[in-house]
């Protein structure tokens, strides 16, 4: 029967033949995680279980990285909870502070994930994965506290939509635009309970970096998973992090896609999410005046080494306007390092840019850099909803790191080409 | 189950960052929780809730974040199910698996009036508005979802049946 990778990886993971869209299926899990916000609550249903161990202590990872260096008493209360679990059945990827970063940066940075996997995460981003070509999709912590306890869960096969990249990115385009241009099409509810699967020539060319940052916000549009057929390109990206090769899944060619989106690139403009929802999309040139009080740019959609090196390139010699805001946080400590040792940092610094620790930070207003009533930010992160990042009447616009960039310079939001 | 109560109306795309923004997210227990349910969109629930009183909303509702504190913090403060024309599908998994049950329906929410008592039988997926003499039928609840609330959610439902994943 033809497939698609999505069912092929969950076909192989409930020890079947094929699977159909629709269907309920038990699946072994590869990899469990959970983050300091939701493992605490997942540690309860654990010990509600009654059961005295995890299913493996090798194949779940914990990362403290919403609300750390833990920001005030109840936070830290969380993450002691989290740690001594982690302690007590010796989980074997816990990241303290000093490793950790941002769960969806570092997972794949230190190799967790191969192409093939079957990864559930209680943080709705764990869809990020399947930029590997792995499954990945989020649940809330009742599920990854069973998954704890038996190392199983229940799906229903999602049917898939394929969206088709055509043509070639103009200067300053990439992942992020490609996502959120699909979400102004597809709208925040467009592809609920769905497989987006993103080809194409334009996707055959993009880096992981860029891949990671569109499989993200595949649950920007309700998705339950979004993925990439693993190439060389995957290939490259997994050798030295990993000693398992995965599995490179690709779809069949008569494959059943309920949906086909055909996007022509060879115009496309850096796109901008207005407030106050993701597929509230629009091109940069067509903003008009929007001055910033903030600019943010890291979270698990665009903190990786790709995306500070584009934002250097265009803040080298220039500062961040007077009286805006310009908030950087690497997601994990070796971006961090190798950023230093690239001048990014000091070349940030030197912009007027303050560097966060790797963490969550304000993208989802935990703490460092919390937005006041009226304020207006750019942000790199994937969610501009009502009160996201603060007081609830501010307000989120959504943009790549060069838009971040040259809006941080001219202190509006500013296309990298008008600068 | 039958439940009776209140009807507190929403709009569309209700985001789980409305129903329990994150700066609320650093403690777990969902009484704590309750406290800050539609903290910025409705200040006035928390105070105003009683218990059996149903959420009623448009399409996407609890798009967004997974945290699994917004059905907690809902079912805390006295919400005993939730009516609305189409869910996130994590939001869906969580309610059901935390014992708070979801019906489906396309017209109901419309029809039905902020404040407004209502009742519901859950299983039979029936909404009754007294006042208008209307009864609406949501969506059937899948069979397996069904279980999962009757047992009260998935904690009791494994432990009860055993028949879910590794036998524990």
């Amino acid at each position: 029967m033809a497939m698609t990778i999505t069912e092929k990886i969950l076909a192989a993971h409930a020890g079947r033949e094929s699977v159909s869209p629709g269907e309920l299926i038990d699946v072994e899990v590869d990899l469990a995680l959970a983050n300091d916000i939701t493992a605490p609550m997942a540690i309860r249903v654990f010990d509600d279980l009654g059961v005295d161990e995890v299913f493996d202590r090798n194949r779940i990872a914990l990362v403290p990285d919403h609300f750390v260096p833990n920001k005030d008493i109840a936070s830290a209360q969380q993450v002691k909870l989290m740690r001594e679990f982690a302690q007590q059945h010796r989980i074997q990827h816990f990241f303290e502070l000093g490793e950790t970063g941002i769960e969806h940066v570092i997972l794949p940075e230190k190799g967790l994930v191969s192409p093939g996997d079957l990864v559930i995460g209680a943080d709705s981003h764990t869809c990020t994965y399947g930029a590997l070509g792995a499954f990945s999709a989020g649940m809330g912590s009742t599920d990854l506290g069973a998954i704890l306890a038996t190392g199983r869960t229940w799906l229903k096969v999602p049917a898939a939509i394929r969206l088709v990249y055509e043509g070639r990115l103009r200067p300053w385009v990439g992942g992020k635009d490609l996502i959120l241009y699909a979400l102004g099409i597809l709208g925040v509810e467009g592809a609920v309970y769905k497989s987006l699967e993103f080809t194409g020539e334009v996707i055959d060319r993009l880096s992981m970096s860029h891949r990671f940052t569109m499989a993200n916000m595949a649950v920007e549009a309700g998705a339950k998973n979004g993925i990439f057929a693993p190439d060389a390109t995957t290939k490259a990206y997994m050798t030295g992090r990993s000693d398992r090769p995965g599995r490179f899944y690709k779809s069949d060619p008569d494959a059943c896609f309920e949906r086909e989106i055909r996007i022509s690139v060879d115009d496309m403009e850096p796109q901008v999410a207005l407030p106050h929802s993701p597929d509230h999309v629009k091109p940069v040139s067509k903003l008009g005046a929007v001055p910033l009080d903030q600019v943010f740019l890291g979270s698990c959609t665009n903190g990786r080494l790709e995306d500070l090196q584009e934002a250097a390139g265009l803040l080298k010699g220039r500062r961040a306007a007077a009286g805006t805001r310009f908030i950087v946080i690497p997601g994990s400590p070796s971006i961090y390092r190798e950023a230093i040792k690239e001048g990014i940092i000091e070349t940030l610094l030197e912009a007027g840019a303050v560097i966060g620790p790797p963490c969550c930070g304000p993208c989802l207003g935990g703490h460092m850099g919390i937005l006041a009533e009226g304020e207006r930010a750019l942000s790199t992160s994937n969610r501009n909803f009502i009160g996201r990042m603060g007081h609830p009447r501010s307000e989120v616009y959504l943009a790549n790191p060069a838009v971040a960039a040259a809006s941080a310079i001219m202190g509006r939001i500013t296309s990298p080409d008008a600068l | 189950m039958k439940i009776e109560g209140r009807v507190w109306k929403f709009g569309d795309h209700v985001d789980t960052d409305l129903i329990i923004p994150a700066r609320y997210l650093n403690v777990s227990d969902p009484v704590e929780l309750a406290k800050s349910c539609f903290a910025d969109v409705r200040p006035e629930f928390v105070k105003e809730v009683r218990p059996g009183d149903i959420v009623v909303a448009g399409i996407n509702f609890g798009c967004g974040s997974s945290r699994e504190h917004a059905p907690w913090a809902m079912k805390a403060a006295g919400i005993a199910a939730v009516i609305a024309k189409s869910c996130a599908r994590i939001f869906y998994r969580n309610a059901f698996n935390i014992g708070l049950p979801v019906l489906e329906s396309d017209d109901a929410p419309d029809r039905l009036q902020d404040g407004r008592r209502i009742s519901v039988d859950i299983i039979k997926g029936e909404i009754r508005d007294p006042n208008k003499g209307k009864v609406f039928l949501a969506k059937p609840i899948p069979e397996f979802m069904t279980k999962i609330i009757q047992s009260g959610g998935l904690v009791s439902y494994i432990r009860n049946t055993c028949d879910y994943g590794r036998r524990l």
